[in-house]
């Protein structure tokens, strides 16, 4: 199962950055939500995965006796979730905007800051 | 009430753009509430550094939570002396944005958003988890993503673009480099990552994520090949907002590099030549690109280019007397570059325009 995620989590990441790098803006804010989600998988999978094994201490005892599962990332991952939400609704508004002012979606167009005035 | 000091400064700024919300449309009311709170926080920022010069470092665990397990804030002299400049910056501009800034553009939240941005670079500034730091630095980046667009003029949404793409991108690398931290050490708090990846056996996997960690932070306080959305986004908000952005934005950047390579990723030969070799590379390009430009702002935003590289190049040298530099050379950049910023704003106001070609007699 790790082997898979780690696969998936490349291709997040690949695909991500990829479609960062397109001309046009709007594959800009889907590049925004693939490499976010690619980021989210690999910190849960930075927890190590183990099935069943809830992080509960057993009553008769005062430490882990065996291996659980690492609620952490899953916290972790929840709070970045929610950032990258934030992040991405800002992204698609932002594009619509600068398609709307711009009249154009393509990056290679907006050059207007590079020039010297 | 005294133990809980180290919060106060974000407490303050939290509370006054809730306040701000409820005077959503009247402007007026807005601008007296924000120099209100601005007052406040500057008061709160001198009183903990004094506290913190006195006292020596003062922690918060927040909830009660012990330190490796909870989120804790650290106030040493360092973080104090910072907030204390983000208060007096912030201080600064407000005042600047109230009498200079168009009421058109003040009018969705504007300040509100402001108060959200200097909450965020107290936090960072403050905290001594590092996932708390991601958090921080998210709330910096999404105030400073509206702040940089409101107004909706065309330049400034393409400058909004190329900020948000690539300050997106440091953010997942950061996060990246954060969460694979975590699976080798278990841990998030700084004090005790510093102590547990001393004790690693993979030094290669920590190389990585000092990278991840350095690209991250680099592409946020623009350092040389990474700095390319500054020079393009900086000029085209108001200059009471390329104020405080190129007061402070780069430098919680700096702070963070600072943070993180003295405290987690240290002592590493090779990482501190390569630190070196950006600094200087960070110091050219910046002095070239401000010779070659005509456009006022454009200059001042390749001179904080430059004079990121000078504060790295005392990260790389890595000796006592150093980071001493470095520091003390953070403090003055810090205000210094708030400064020419604002007077930028005065000479566009004098000649309604920024090109130095037009700009004589003044």
């Amino acid at each position: 199962m790790e082997v898979v995620l780690a696969i998936i989590t490349g291709i997040l990441y690949a695909a991500g950055i990829y479609m960062m790098m397109r001309r046009s803006i709007v594959k800009l804010s889907i590049g925004v939500i693939l490499f976010s989600n690619g980021v989210n998988l690999l910190i849960f999978l930075s927890g190590r995965l183990k099935k069943g094994k809830p992080p509960l201490i057993p009553g008769s005892s005062d430490v882990f006796i065996e291996a659980y599962t690492d609620p952490i990332p899953q916290a972790l991952i929840l709070t970045a979730i929610v950032i990258s939400f934030g992040l991405q609704a800002f992204a698609i508004v932002l594009v619509k905007r600068a398609y709307k002012v711009l009249h154009t979606d393509d990056l290679d167009q907006l050059n207007t800051t590079d020039e010297d005035s | 009430m005294m133990e809980n000091l180290v919060i106060w400064p974000l407490a303050v700024h939290f509370f006054f753009s809730l306040i701000l919300m409820f005077g959503w449309k009247n402007i007026k009311l807005q601008k007296n509430v924000t120099i209100i709170g601005n007052s406040v926080s500057l008061a709160v920022a001198i009183y903990l550094f004094i506290n913190i010069y006195q006292n020596g470092t003062q922690t918060l665990a927040a909830g009660g939570w012990e330190a490796p397990f909870g989120i804790v804030f650290v106030s040493d002299l360092f973080a104090a002396t910072l907030v204390l400049l983000t208060a007096i910056s912030g201080f600064a501009v407000s005042i600047f944005t109230v009498v200079s800034v168009m009421n058109a553009r003040l009018r969705f939240g504007f300040f509100s958003v402001y108060h959200f941005l200097l909450l965020g670079l107290n936090g960072a500034f403050l905290t001594g988890d590092i996932f708390n730091l991601y958090v921080w630095f998210e709330i910096i980046i999404i105030s400073s993503f509206v702040l940089i667009s409101i107004g909706g003029e065309k330049n400034q949404l393409e400058g909004a673009v190329k900020y948000f793409a690539l300050n997106f991108m440091a953010s997942m690398i950061f996060l990246t480099g954060l969460g694979l931290l975590y699976g080798l050490t278990g841990t998030l708090n700084m004090a005790d990552l510093s102590v547990k990846i001393a004790n690693l056996e993979s030094r290669s996997l920590v190389d990585i994520c000092a990278v991840l960690f350095f690209v991250g932070f680099g592409i946020k306080s623009a350092v040389f090949p990474l700095y390319f959305w500054l020079p393009a986004s900086y000029h085209t908000p108001p200059s009471a907002v390329s104020a405080i952005f190129g007061g402070l934005l780069t430098k919680v950047g700096v702070y963070a590099l600072i943070r993180v390579f003295t405290l987690i990723f240290i002592e590493d030969p090779f990482l501190q030549t390569f630190i070196l070799a950006i600094a200087f590379f960070t110091i050219i390009s910046g002095a070239f690109g401000a010779l070659i430009n005509n456009n006022l702002r454009k200059i001042f935003s390749y001179l904080i280019i430059c004079h990121i590289g000078f504060i790295i190049g005392g990260l790389g040298v890595y000796t006592e007397l150093a980071l001493a530099g470095a520091l003390f050379y953070l403090v003055h950049d810090i205000m210094v570059k708030t400064n020419i910023y604002l007077i930028s704003g005065l000479i566009y106001r004098l000649k309604g325009n920024n090109n130095i070609k037009q700009l004589g007699n003044i």
